[in-house]
């Protein structure tokens, strides 16, 4: 599984990082960073909760 | 088995896609007045009422995975009644149908000022209204007035601005957002906008509107008279006076109306019926207070929530934990970005731990004795949600500031 942000939508309110604080971390800059590309499958319903959330639909999950 | 979703937005289409990821393969009726399915809100008030993007944008992402859900999807049919007992909806349409679950997800309506509706007067909920409002900002009115200094209404304000349009904001409330900040921060909004041109009249009601006859005999607004004898002159007036829950249909169903659909503390209305988003109220176990949240990730976390509840209620399953969340929204205001999670009350005391009104950049914590109430952001995302994720947890006051330690 991949994790695709896509970051001209991405508007860093950090509803990804309250699901998935070990994926996702928005730092003090105001950016997203992504802490695992490939998260292993274990975080897959949490990947796609974060993506549900996201209010820009700004995460896709590939694979 | 069938289930009835009463409402085709975020938080019916949510617990629609959540039936089906749960594993349910009955039949899911989804009914909604609007024609097609209705377009992801917060855009109407940003990008798409100023023009920047195309409407076909403004969709969410549930509404686009529809045809993969298997749903019996009726637009235009609205739920028209309701006998809880037996589960029964009557729909527009004039069908009957007999369910087994029913999801409660009709929203809210914007509240209009009484009397006559003059041309020019808008509220401002779906894409028509966002389309109507746009086609009438897109003739460059003279002098844009909004009632209502809610969140909707200052967007709507900031909106107007970024489109080089003359703007008057108008709230009967001492502050701008008095129902949701304490006052301090409602006198940064107030700043905020004035410092971007806006005129801002706050303390004052409006008396009603002022309108002229056109050519063709038809009526079109303009201007607003305020109860201090003022009238602040207008062709264009947004209401932003708050919203009210879509239950009338529900009156005699038996269901507990008060602020809502009543419900408990796991979102159920009553037996195989829950209900989620604008129009549920239930009383949010880590606040110990009954709340119904009009916020975007709200109707979907609660969709998620009260569609799983009902599962478990049908398949007597093991029912879930209460359902206790910590209400998060967003507002673009401008280049400021605000965000902010759980319930303040306007006394709440304020505190500021890192940066500064002054710098439009800046935490706010709200305290209430021991307990953290919410926390506010003005371009700080991280810490908003880093204290969200504490409040979660619990609201103590130190665990929330320990965020700054
Ligand atoms: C202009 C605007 C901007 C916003 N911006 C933000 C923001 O920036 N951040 C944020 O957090 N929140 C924002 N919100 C709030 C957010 O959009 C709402 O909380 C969310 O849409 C609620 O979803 P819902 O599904 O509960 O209700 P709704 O989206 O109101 O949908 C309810 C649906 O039920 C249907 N319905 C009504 N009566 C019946 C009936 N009798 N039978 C069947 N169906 C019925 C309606 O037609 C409607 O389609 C904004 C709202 C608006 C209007
Ligand atoms: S939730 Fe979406 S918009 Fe927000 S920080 Fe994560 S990816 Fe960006």
């Amino acid at each position: 599984m991949k994790i695709v942000v896509n970051y001209d939508l991405c508007e860093s309110n950090a509803i990804c990082m309250a699901v998935a604080p070990e994926v996702f971390e928005v730092r003090d800059d105001d950016f997203l960073y992504l802490l695992t590309e490939e998260p292993g499958e274990e975080l897959r319903e949490k990947m796609e909760e974060s993506a549900r959330r996201c209010p820009k639909q700004a995460i896709t999950i590939e694979g | 088995m069938t289930v009835v979703i009463a409402g085709a937005s975020l938080a019916g289409l949510t617990a629609a896609e959540t039936l089906r990821a749960e594993g349910y393969e009955g039949a899911v009726i989804v009914v909604d007045p609007s024609t097609t399915i209705p377009a992801d809100r917060p855009p109407l008030s940003k990008q798409v009422l100023a023009g920047e993007w195309p409407p076909e944008r403004a969709q969410h992402r549930v509404a686009a995975r529809v045809p993969e859900l298997a749903l019996d999807l009726r637009l235009g049919v609205a739920a028209t009644a309701l006998e809880a007992a037996t589960r029964s909806v009557s729909l527009s349409d004039g069908s009957l149908i007999s369910a087994h679950g029913i999801v409660l997800a009709m929203g809210a309506a914007p509240r209009r000022l009484p009397g006559d509706q003059p041309a020019g007067v808008h509220v401002l909920r779906t894409m028509d209204d966002c389309l109507a409002l746009r086609n009438d900002l897109d003739k460059m009115p003279a002098k844009v007035a909004v009632i209502g200094a809610g969140f909707i209404g200052a967007e709507v304000a900031a909106t107007c601005r970024s489109r080089g349009l003359e703007v008057t904001l108008i709230e009967v409330a001492p502050l701008p957002l008095g129902r949701v900040l304490p006052g301090e921060l409602g006198g940064f909004i107030a700043d905020l906008h004035r410092a971007h041109g806006v005129e801002v009249i706050l303390g004052v009601g409006v008396e009603g509107l002022d309108s002229r006859t056109g050519t063709d005999g038809s009526q079109h607004v303009s201007g607003v008279r305020l109860t201090d004898g003022s009238v602040v002159a207008a062709e264009v007036v947004v209401v932003g006076i708050g919203v009210v829950p879509n239950t009338s249909w529900l009156e005699g169903s038996g269901l507990r109306l008060e602020n809502g659909v009543a419900c408990d503390a796991t979102c159920s209305a009553a037996p195989g019926i829950v209900a989620a988003g604008d129009v549920a109220s239930w009383p949010n176990p880590l606040y110990g207070e009954v709340m119904r949240v009009e916020q975007w990730e709200n109707a979907i976390e609660q969709g998620e929530y009260a569609a799983k509840r009902l599962l478990a209620e049908l398949q007597g399953t093991e029912m879930p934990a209460p359902f206790a969340s910590i209400p998060w929204f967003w507002s673009d205001q401008y280049d400021r970005k605000i965000q902010m999670a759980g319930r303040p009350s306007s006394s709440d005391e304020i505190i500021i731990p890192e940066g500064s009104i002054e710098e439009q950049r800046f935490v706010a914590l709200f305290r209430r004795g021991d307990l953290c109430t919410g926390v506010l952001g003005v371009n700080r995302p991280r810490h908003v949600m880093q204290v969200r994720m504490k409040l979660t947890e619990s609201l103590s006051w130190d665990s929330a500031f320990s965020v700054f330690a």
